[in-house]
């Protein structure tokens, strides 16, 4: 029996949108108040999302102490209560949430082996959010 | 195709336990969950059904109807329970929050007529939850 697991994390992180290919101006367009020199902060909420038959011994899909374990040690102890601009997942991009979706993504899809990973999912503020699956779908 | 999700809450307790492990393999995998004595969730139900809408009724499904089945299937049988013991499923099969969508999935999927049950979501908690579309 398949089933989908998600659990939510908590962080808080700030971040500049702004694009070195991109002049002022159009960073000034592109951005608007996210291009703010001194940048600015969100409560992000992350969604992970894994799946895999439910082990019938343990009634689980992953033990979530190994789940909680790695979100903490990979993701929160990084990016938490950072600004992001100044880390290396974003040298080369900009600290977008799509890409900090996607850097998320690639994070759990290297390292976190006891379930398939099914998504990521960030809220930004209450008003927006971002869902990245890899190559999949994303389930309705 | 229209998808409709109901909502509804229930408060169980339960523990994991597994008979055929040793004490100290049940502790070190279930940590506290492990307490016989069980402990409580409020737990919020997402039952997601779907179809096409009846042109005359502009209905997916009869409210009503699917509000019947939950009350009469989950929550009667599940709500202000201990899930271990007053849950048949569980006599046999561990309550997390897997195999309780599982379970609920398997109560539903029988029951309802009008409507394709798509997806049961189980919230054990505000930041956990488990999602269920019916697959082997």
């Amino acid at each position: 029996m398949k089933a989908y697991l998600t659990r939510r994390y908590l962080f808080s992180a700030s971040h500049r949108l702004h694009s070195d290919a991109m002049s002022d101006t159009e960073n000034a367009l592109t951005y608007g108040k996210c291009n703010n020199p001194y940048g600015h902060g969100h409560n992000y909420r992350l969604d992970v999302t894994v799946s895999g038959g439910v082990d019938q011994a343990t009634g689980m899909v992953c033990n979530l102490v190994d789940l909680d374990g790695f979100v903490q040690r990979e993701i929160l102890d990084r990016f938490d209560l950072e600004n992001l601009n100044t880390r290396t997942e974003f040298s080369q991009t900009v600290p977008t949430t799509e890409n900090l979706c996607l850097a998320i993504y690639d994070i759990l899809q290297r390292g976190f082996t006891h379930a398939h990973l099914e998504k990521v999912r960030i809220e930004e503020t209450m008003m927006n959010s971002f869902e990245y699956a890899g190559a999949a779908e994303i389930q309705p | 195709m229209v998808y409709l999700t109901r909502k509804a809450e229930f408060a169980a307790s339960h523990y994991y336990h597994n008979p055929d492990f040793t004490p100290e393999e049940n502790r070190r995998i279930f940590g506290k969950c492990n307490n016989p004595n069980g402990h409580g969730h409020n737990y919020t139900l997402e039952v997601t059904v779907k179809g096409e809408v009846d042109p005359r009724s502009g209905f997916v499904v009869d409210l009503r109807q699917l509000k019947e089945i939950l009350n009469r299937e989950v929550l009667d049988a599940m709500d202000h329970r201990f899930l271990n013991r007053e849950v048949p499923e569980f006599s046999t099969r561990i309550p997390t929050t897997e195999n309780l969508a599982i379970a609920i999935w398997q109560r539903l999927a029988t029951k309802l007529n009008a409507a394709q049950l798509h997806r049961v979501r189980v919230y054990e908690t505000p930041d956990l939850f488990v999602d269920f579309y019916g697959e082997a």
